[in-house]
Order: structure tokens, then sequence, then C-alpha cells
């Protein structure tokens, strides 16, 4: 008999759940002349701060956007589902912003195994989903086929780029010509990085002096080190992360290699300063997507109406939401409607769209063809030095 | 050939300083093997909590090296001691094979433990004292590599005098003897034991704050790595035998430097667990280990 109680107050708990679920759905159908963008961002689990940070920016676009509003004076509105920072929750989120919230386009997830699982979804649904931060080259690329995803884009660069760019910077700006590099042997970003910094570095007429490699997790580098210092390099690059960077840059310099280090975007934390220490950082390099201090006008604006906002320091998150959702915005105008399969057509046409983080014009992947910040550390603070252009 | 013996000479230095350390490690297994035939796999994980004792002491409580050193000490001989009564001891009688798996699983306890406690990301060591670099010739070392090499000195030579010269070393060395016999001449065996675990899991505490200060990064999977090369460094020497640790572990640390230095980094851990497998098959005793036939 007390089975039965609890079966039915379960039943009447569902029932009013669905209720309450409904009550949500008839509120939201009151702004139906709005134009719905749907946002699969992580708002809760290990990448929590990717999405949250990837909402302000967008938040902080479609306000300045829906002061005039687009196909006359329509306003833009933000529906966010959770993607949980997994790509399970990823395909159920992005299932839900379009069949339930019929949005236009989609912004995320920001998480590459979260996009590729999700592709199938919004490309079936013929909706288009740019990811502000999915650097794997399959987001967009199906790796089977080969073939570039219709519906799949994506606002930053993908990993190689920035070997490249590095490359230039070294050879062409500060004028060096012995390189070595050590590479993370566990990941497929640092081999990415070094091939393409080693390919062009030799092109700019370098040379290359020596090539190691190391493990995650390793801890004991000096003896590398003593190796790369007999071969006798001006630069070091480390296509790393910051936990076994940090390392290499502290017993680099206690070996005394006081020569320029540099590498990518996985040097990015406030824990690098920490673990190499500040002086020993100075003379290093890294390239990144966007920096909060680069000097263009419209990034200037961006960070002080983003520090209005939410009290904080737009970090790289932000900064490629904010132009993704302006990229969606002049995709909707270009194509002079709200047709989902329309906008898309549009978006990868665009040229030259300026953003906070660079100008986007999408290449024939759809990845955008834009320019890198090299950032540099002075005492211990990551220092804005100059933009590459690709 | 001036540049290569320069070069050897150089990587020698970064392979005594790392060789210490694994020596200190060492000797933990050793003892503790030697007294009650245990692999303690749990052991790199004691180096890990030692580390971590050495970070709040200087972070929270303030305290400069030395008293760093010696609490992180304490604290990781008191954790042994616990760890031998909860885990160890019940399994006194049980197959060998038994306790070996229950060691996995106090090393399993002890590093998700402290990813719960501490959260996995790792710490930054604060500089407990500032580097100083000394350069003789062409040839450099710093002052945490002179303080490593030195601690590990003074902690051998001390353990050396505990074992070969006191009362409870006579009693260590006598349950390691035969234990049976020990008992039955009055020595208190559960208290020999707790007492080799207490100094096993001091030592590698005081490796855990002196990899901590030298690499100035620690987090809870750090025991890993370090706890099986330590492993390697003891069977080297001959498990069981304490000279034979500190000597395991310096040849260890010297060959790993060489190899990065000359072949290639990728081949380090190869070399390291390859001898391993070359000293179990030529001299399954150790270097220092002589063939004892077994009594039957």
């Amino acid at each position: 008999m007390k089975r039965v109680n609890k079966l039915l107050s379960v039943f009447a708990a569902g029932v009013l759940f669905a209720g309450a679920l409904a009550g949500c759905g008839g509120g939201k159908d009151a702004k139906q002349d709005a134009i719905k963008i749907g946002g699969c961002l992580e708002m809760t689990g290990g990448s929590a701060s990717f999405g949250i940070s990837s909402k302000n920016g967008i938040e902080l676009a479609l306000k300045n956007v829906n002061q005039k509003g687009v196909l006359g004076g329509k306003k833009v509105e933000l529906v966010v589902a959770d993607n949980k920072s997994e790509a399970s929750e990823a395909l159920n989120a992005m299932q839900k912003l379009i069949s339930q919230d019929k949005v236009v386009a989609v912004i995320g997830p920001n998480l590459s195994s979260a996009c590729i699982a999700s592709s199938a979804i919004n490309n079936a649904g013929k909706v288009l989903a740019i990811t502000p931060m999915g650097t794997n080259p399959d987001v967009t690329v199906d790796p089977k086929s080969g073939k570039t995803r219709d519906y799949n884009f994506r606002a930053c660069f993908i990993d190689p780029f920035q070997g490249t760019v590095m490359a230039n910077f070294a050879a062409k700006e500060m004028g060096l010509k012995r390189a070595a590099i050590m590479i993370d042997n566990t990941s497929d970003y640092s081999k990415g990085l070094a091939t393409f910094f080693k390919e062009n570095f030799i092109k700019n007429g370098c040379e290359v002096v020596s090539e190691e490699a190391y493990l995650q997790k390793d801890t004991d580098f000096k003896s590398t080190l003593t190796k790369i210092k007999a071969t006798n390099p001006d630069f070091i690059y480390i296509p790393g992360y910051y936990q076994e960077v940090g390392l290499i840059i502290k017993q680099a310099r206690e070996i005394g290699l006081n020569i320029a280090i540099a590498g990518g975007d996985g040097w990015d934390s406030a824990k690098l300063p920490e673990i190499a220490g500040k002086e020993a950082l100075n003379g290093t390099f890294f390239c990144n997507l966007y920096s909060p201090d680069d000097t263009s006008d419209l990034n200037k604006n961006f960070v002080a109406e983003y520090q209005k906002m939410f009290n904080a320091k737009p970090d790289v998150f932000a900064a490629l939401a904010h132009d993704s959702a302006m990229a969606i915005v002049k995709g909707i105008e270009d194509a002079k409607s709200a047709d989902p399969a329309k906008v898309a057509a549009a978006m990868a046409k665009i040229k030259d769209l300026q953003g906070v983080s660079g100008a986007i014009t999408f290449d024939d992947k759809h990845n955008p063809i834009k320019s890198a910040v090299i950032i540099e550390h002075v005492d211990g603070k990551q220092t804005f030095k100059t933009k590459i252009n690709p | 050939m001036d540049n290569f013996l320069q070069q050897f000479c150089q990587q020698l230095i970064n392979g005594i300083s790392l060789g210490s350390i694994y020596a200190l490690i060492a000797l933990g297994y050793t003892m503790i093997y030697g007294i009650i035939k245990l692999i303690n796999f749990a052991h790199g994980d004691i180096y890990m909590i030692g580390a971590y004792f050495g970070f709040f002491a200087t972070t929270q409580l303030g305290v400069g090296f030395i008293p760093a050193i010696i609490i992180a000490m304490a604290g990781a001989a008191i954790v042994g001691i616990i760890i031998e009564r909860i885990a160890y001891r019940p399994m006194r009688n049980a197959p060998r094979i038994a306790i070996l798996i229950t060691a996995i699983g106090v090393s399993f306890f002890l590093e998700y433990g402290m990813i719960l406690l501490v959260s996995p990301q790792p710490r930054t060591f604060p500089a407990v004292f500032s580097p100083t670099v000394y350069h003789m010739g062409p040839l450099v070392a710093n002052s945490q590599q002179l303080v490593i090499l030195i601690s590990a000195l003074i902690l051998m030579v001390t353990l050396s005098y505990i074992v070969n010269s006191t009362k409870a070393g006579k009693a260590m060395r006598a349950v390691s003897f035969d234990a049976d016999a020990a008992r039955l001449m009055g020595i208190n065996i559960d208290k020999v034991i707790s007492m080799t675990f207490a100094l096993g899991s001091a030592l590698a505490a005081a490796g855990g704050v002196l990899v901590g200060v030298y690499y100035n990064s620690i987090d809870p999977l750090m025991g890993m790595m370090p706890g099986l090369k330590a492993f390697v460094a003891a069977v080297l020497g001959g498990i069981g035998i304490i000279p034979g640790a500190m000597m395991g572990g310096i040849i260890l640390g010297v060959v790993e430097a060489m190899v990065s230095g000359f072949l290639s980094s990728t081949f380090r851990d190869a070399a390291a667990f390859g001898i391993l497998i070359l000293i179990l098959l030529y001299k399954p005793a150790g270097l220092l280990g002589k063939n004892v036939r077994e009594k039957v």
C-alpha cells in the first residue's frame, strides 16, 4: 500500500512539474517577433567559466545591436541552454534550442568535443552553429569525407596557425636565427604548433638547431636544457601548457639560458608567473587570440563597456563570443531574412567584419582568416606586444 | 672533446641532485621491505603528503625551510604509522599478494583523497630561500641543488646512525633478520614496525619538501612517477639493503640525466624501467645483494 502511495506522489509531482514547464513556454510566446539566437554554452561543469564569459560577451554585443535593432527594428534575443561542459549534454541542448526555441543561429559550444558531437544536430536542422573557441580542425570539416560542414563556423583560428604566427614574429620582428623546439609529446596541440613553426621558421631562412620532447607531468628538464644550451640557440619555442612550461622556463634560467622563449595560448594562465617566477619570465612571449590590452578603438570600447556591465576584464571567451554574435547579426542583415539557412549562406560570405579580436573573413573551411596577438611577460604581467596579420 | 666533458660534468650535477631525491624515497621502500617484506606502493604518495605538509607549513604558518621540513617529516611519520596500523597490521599474516593489493588501494586512497581535500590544481611552493647560482668555470649549479644534496646526505647519515648504532636500530635489524626469533627475545615487533614506517615516511616527506622547493610546483598525483622510480632504485641497489637504496637512487638519477642529455629525453623513462628489467633478469638480488640460498 505504501509503495502505491509513493508512486502516486511521484506521478503527481511529475504532473505539477510538466505544468510549470508549460507555463514557462507560454510566457515566452509573448515576445514572438524578436529574433532568437541560441547559446549552447558551458554554464555548469568543469568549463563553466568558458560559458559564463561567452554569455557575457554575447549579451554585451546584443545590447549594442538592439539599440537600433535588425531587419527594420527587430530585437535580437539570446536563449541560453546549458551544455554542462559535456559532449552528450551539448547534443540535448542543441536539440532543444533548434526544435523547441526555434533559434535562427547558435553560438557555442566552446569545447571542440562538444561542437563535433552536436554538429550532426544543427546540420540536420539546417541551423548554423559558430563556436567561439572550438579550435579542433574537425569542428568545421568532416574528417571522413574532408568536406566542410555547411552549418559549422568558428570565430577563433585553428591551432597550427599559432605556430606560423610565432615563426614569423621571431624571424621578422625579433631577428632571431637559431631556434630550439621543445614539444609536449603527449599533446596533438603541441605537435601541430611545432610542425607549423618549424616549417615557417625555415622558410624565413632561419635554422632549427635542436628538437627535444617531453611528457606532461615531467618535472625535471635540466638535462634536456643543458643539451639544448650546447647547441647554442638564440630562441626556444615551447608550444606546451603552462604547468610544464613554467618549470622549463624556471630551470632554463637556472642553468643560465637567458634567451627569448616563446609559445602558444597554452601559456595563458595566472599560474605561469607563480611557477616560473616573475623574473625568469622576462623575455618570454606567447601568441594568443585576443588581448584585452589591444589598442584598437573597437576593443577599447568593448573593454570599457564590459567592465561597466560585469565588473571584470573580458577574457578571450567573452571577446570571441562577442564577435560570434556580431557575425550572426551581420549574416542576418546580409540575408535580409531571419531564415536560418539563408543566414548561414550569407555568413559564409562575410568579408572583413571588424570584431574586437580583429577582422574576420571566413575561408572555404569556415575558419576565420584573422590576426593574432603577441603577448610579452614584463615582470610577471601579460603585456600586449603587437598584432600579427596573417 | 672539451665540450663533451663539460656537458658530461653538467649532466652529472643534474643527475646527482635528481638522484638524491630518488634515494630519499627509495630508503623508505627498502626499510619497509626489509622489515615486513612488503612493497609499499603507497610510499610515493607519502612523499606527496609530505610535500603538502611542507607547503601548508610555509604558507599557513609562515615558517622557514628547516622548520617546514621538520613539520613535514613529523606529519608524514604520523600518517605512515596510521596507515600501517589501519591498513597493514590487520593483514600481517595474510598472503603477500593481498597486502600488496592493499598497498595499491592505500595509494589510490591517498591520491584521490588529496584531490578531494586540496583540489587537483597544482600549487606553487613559496620561495623559502632565494636561489643563488654558482658558476664553476663553465659549470652551473644553484643553491637549491646543493641544499638537496646536503639535506639528503645529512638524513642518510642520521639514518645509518639510527639503524647501526642505537638500540632501536638493533631491534629493527633483529626483526628484519628473523621476526619470530626477535619476538622470542622480547622485542615488541609492532612497535618496531611502526617505527620503521615512521622513519621511512619521514624521509619520503623530506624528499617531498625538497622537490617542492626545487621545482616550485606540487600536485596530488606528483608521487606516482617518483614512487615508481624510487622502487626501481631500491631494486637496483638490492631491496632491503639501506646503502643499496642510496646507491641505486644516485645511479638512476645520473643514468636518466645522461640519457636525456646524450640520447633523447623521450628515452629517459624507458631507460629507468629498462634497468629494472635488466637487474631482475641478471642480478635479482640487486647490486649490493648477496644471493642467499633459500632455506628449506
